[in-house]
């Protein structure tokens, strides 16, 4: 990251500000959806990361959580959804399924979600343990730290 | 004294028109032509056979055999506790059948599987569309000569799939 101390230091308060206020909307189509579930309530509870606020409306959500098989009939939808949502946005894609079809090689699901929509955090697993999803959004974090800011009245090169 | 069994009454009473029967385990089977289906099955819901309850209606490709596709319809008798298996085999030109929608509301969803899985064609059906697979996809899935890798994706995919 280049530029002088005020637009490193204001880089650094933006992306601390995003990091904990993730508003999310939860888009769950299979069982990786009751590791979300656990993950959310108070057992494990990913509002102790500043990720808790649950929107329903892609329009007020910075991340998307895309949990669970995706269909080819449900690609338009989530493709939709994900240009609903405002910048800056993130995606996070949780279970074997989503992230390459998973044990479903066959006509009917999406062999990954990156053939759709660009995925920042992979998490693996058939289901992943709602540790992974809590280290997933710890990784996203950083990124989301360490990531250079865009916001509106930003100087263009 | 022990209870005639099913496929020995329907034997009896449609010589020529029932195939061939077996039962094991309790699993009774019939294997009857095409255009008896309708008419078996009214005969099959009244008393006192009572076989009020379709419980399940499907097909099996066979691919290399004459007559390729077998439909499977399973009725259930609440009245007497037993369970009946109908098989017809149908042929890949002339690929039609009898819908049984008007004898079962269930039927309507379970034929539309069948045409959209492997492209049974059932005549009477009030409504036959496919009902898992969108509009524009093209072929049918579950028939053995369906290409395995082959995708019909609906939108363009980021990278070559």
């Amino acid at each position: 990251m280049s530029g002088g101390w005020f637009t490193t230091k204001l880089n650094y308060v933006i992306g601390w500000g995003r990091k904990f206020s993730l508003f999310h909307y939860p888009f769950i189509t299979a069982c990786c959806g009751m590791e979300y579930m656990s993950t959310a309530c108070a057992h494990w509870d990913f509002d102790r990361f500043g990720c808790g606020l649950t929107t329903f409306s892609p329009r007020q959500a910075d991340l998307i959580m895309v949990v669970g098989t995706i269909s080819q009939k449900e690609a338009p939808v989530l493709k939709t959804i994900y240009d609903q949502m405002c910048e800056p946005k993130w995606v996070l894609a949780i279970g074997a399924c989503t992230l390459s079809g998973g044990i479903y090689d066959n006509y009917a699901v999406v062999q990954g979600i990156d053939n759709i929509i660009p995925v920042d955090v992979y998490v693996p697993g058939c289901p992943p343990r709602p540790e992974t999803i809590l280290d997933a959004i710890v990784k996203l974090q950083e990124k989301i730290q360490n990531q250079e800011q865009e916001f509106r009245w930003k100087r263009r090169k | 004294m022990e209870k005639k069994k099913i496929t020995e009454i329907l034997k009896e009473k449609f010589p020529e028109k029932i195939k061939q029967t077996s039962a094991q385990f309790g699993d009774e089977t019939i294997v009857i032509e095409r255009d008896f289906l309708r008419d078996l099955c009214t005969f099959m819901m009244k008393e006192p056979y009572a076989y009020t309850m379709l419980l399940d209606l499907t097909c099996v490709d066979y691919m290399g055999e004459d007559l390729r596709f077998e439909m499977v319809y399973h009725l259930f008798s609440m009245a007497n506790n037993e369970r009946l298996r109908i098989k017809v085999r149908l042929s890949e030109k002339d690929l039609k059948i009898d819908s049984l929608t008007p004898l079962w509301k269930n039927a309507n969803w379970l034929e539309r599987e069948v045409y959209d899985m492997f492209g049974v064609h059932f005549e009477g059906h009030p409504y036959l569309v496919r009902l898992f697979m969108y509009d524009s996809f093209e072929g049918y899935p579950l028939r053995k000569d369906y290409p395995l890798r082959k995708r019909q994706p609906l939108i363009p995919m980021r990278r070559k799939v």
